[in-house]
């Protein structure tokens, strides 16, 4: 079966590779990109745990092919540290112990990441109803709401103004073609004149 | 868990797409959100030959209001559905069982055509299309043809679609003024696949009910209307004993089946407490828009 160049964009910065239209993006993003932190449970979109940000939409990675994503601007965990500094919904994690084995936690952070860029004030019950499409085996999940309330918290306070790079923003609502031709036809000319290739800077 | 080999379109053009389908018949498998067609895949359950993704097409990707209905183009998303404040004032309805499909992660991908060509009965989209009295634009080799919801739903899984065409659009007719609506449903767990769902829309006047609608998930091969309910409510006062009548109808004329996840006497008996809560929550709209 034809393998396929495929070039997209992951935490701002641009990643090529071949693969047959068979090979799931969750793969790709591991083995052909290199990016293990983005985790591989069910493969058949009920765990949440390979939940990455595609074009800004928190998504399932394993229910989409490689191909696919050509073009397209993702976000995974790897992005969300500063070097060594945690970002603010790494840290509540940390400080909540909403791990333990964490394996499920790349998926989580990143579910929260969009729900708190889009939501940035909620209820216990937004932050249950947000967080079902991920299971946990650990926790119980007592911890993992109570550190994304914080999170909350600490976003909503305005002290970390750099918490949603440009790679993990939203698109716009689908009902708006043009904008997502616009888009398209940006990473189309990124591509082209090659300077997608340097990482973006973090901060804007 | 690895999908088998296909052959990968990503057509550029609604055209190009139907010449696909049209080339390859059913042998195709069209691809929009992909939430249920790639687990099937992944699972080998499906093993397509040729998959047409359709979302290189943005002209597809719509949600207006026209002519009294909601169009939704084959490629809007589930979570612009929800999103939508042309949802929220003329379809609630439509907003509150969209709210209901899988997770965010599931609609932020999922499209309403492609739940409505997957045809599952259990899933809110069919049921939403039929209790609403929707229709689709079907387009294929012939042309375009408009079907209704009724005709359009054969059996599981199974629409009166030809393979080669392509559902470019549904239209969910908004709900008439004063209506009340409701969507209900239980699930073993959130998120999953409801046991059974009910959508309600009732219309009351001059102290009784002018116009009731019933439709269910999960309890037959396509979405049900309750139409002996429906009868047993028109012209009737509403209150408490109605409803307990609309849902003794509704579980005398359900035929669900037994499957892993519930009886068919489970189901039944769950249809009926649906249709009666779910009708009491609708009168009780209905009162606040009067």
């Amino acid at each position: 079966m034809a393998v396929r160049k495929i070039a997209l964009r992951i935490n701002g910065k641009t990643y090529t590779g071949r693969a047959e239209p068979r090979k799931l993006l969750s793969d790709f993003i591991r083995e052909d990109c290199g990016l293990t932190g983005t985790h591989v449970g069910c493969e058949h979109g009920v765990c949440g745990a390979c939940t990455i940000l595609l074009d800004g939409e928190a998504v399932r990675s394993c229910l989409l092919f490689a191909v696919q994503a050509e073009g397209a601007d993702l976000a995974t965990v790897e992005g969300l540290a500063d070097g060594d500094r945690l970002h603010p919904i790494q840290q509540a994690y940390q400080d909540h112990h909403a791990l333990q084995c964490g394996f499920c936690t790349p998926g989580f952070l990143m579910t929260t990441l969009a729900l708190l860029r889009d939501t940035p004030h909620l209820t216990e019950t937004d932050i249950r109803e947000a967080l079902a499409g991920n299971l946990c085996r650990c926790t119980g999940y007592q911890h993992i709401v109570a550190a994304v309330a914080a999170a909350a918290a600490a976003l909503a306070s305005g002290a970390h103004p750099d918490a949603y790079p440009p790679f993990a923003r939203r698109v716009g609502d689908s009902v708006d073609p043009a904008r997502k031709e616009r888009k398209r036809n940006a990473a189309n000319d990124r591509r082209t004149t090659g300077a997608a290739s340097t990482r973006r800077p973090r901060r804007t | 868990m690895k999908p088998a080999a296909f052959e990968y379109h990503a057509p550029r053009t609604v055209d190009e797409a139907l010449a696909l389908l049209d080339a390859h018949g059913d042998e195709a498998k069209v691809l929009a959100g992909g939430q249920s067609l790639v687990p099937m895949m992944n699972m080998r359950l499906a093993r397509p030959g040729v998959v047409v993704d359709i979302n290189r097409l943005p002209a597809l990707d719509y949600l207006t209001l026209d002519g009294g209905a909601l169009r939704i183009g084959a490629l809007c998303r589930q979570r612009a559905v929800e999103r939508s404040a042309l949802t929220a004032e003329h379809c609630p309805l439509l907003r509150d069982a969209v709210r209901l499909i899988g997770h965010l992660q599931i609609r932020n991908r999922g499209t309403v055509v492609g739940s409505i060509a997957h045809a599952d009965p259990a899933a809110e989209m069919t049921a939403a299309l039929t209790i609403l009295g929707g229709e689709v634009t079907a387009t294929g080799p012939g042309g375009e043809r408009t079907i209704d919801a009724d005709e359009l739903f054969v059996s599981y899984l199974t629409t009166s679609l030809d393979p080669r065409e392509l559902i470019t659009e549904a239209r969910f007719p908004v709900l008439p003024a004063g209506a009340g609506w409701s969507w209900t449903e239980i699930a073993r767990r959130h998120g999953d696949f409801a046991l059974v769902g009910v959508g309600v829309v009732l219309s009351v006047r001059a102290g009784v009910v002018a116009d009731a609608r019933i439709a269910l998930t999960g309890v037959g091969p396509t979405p049900v209307r309750a139409t002996h309910a429906e009868r047993a409510l028109a012209g009737a006062a509403p209150g408490d004993a109605l409803w307990e009548q609309a849902a003794e109808a509704v579980r005398a004329e359900v035929e669900p089946d037994d499957d892993i996840h519930a009886s068919a006497a489970y189901r039944r008996h769950v249809a009926g407490v649906l249709t009666g809560r779910a009708l009491a929550e609708a009168h009780g709209r209905a009162r606040e828009a009067a």
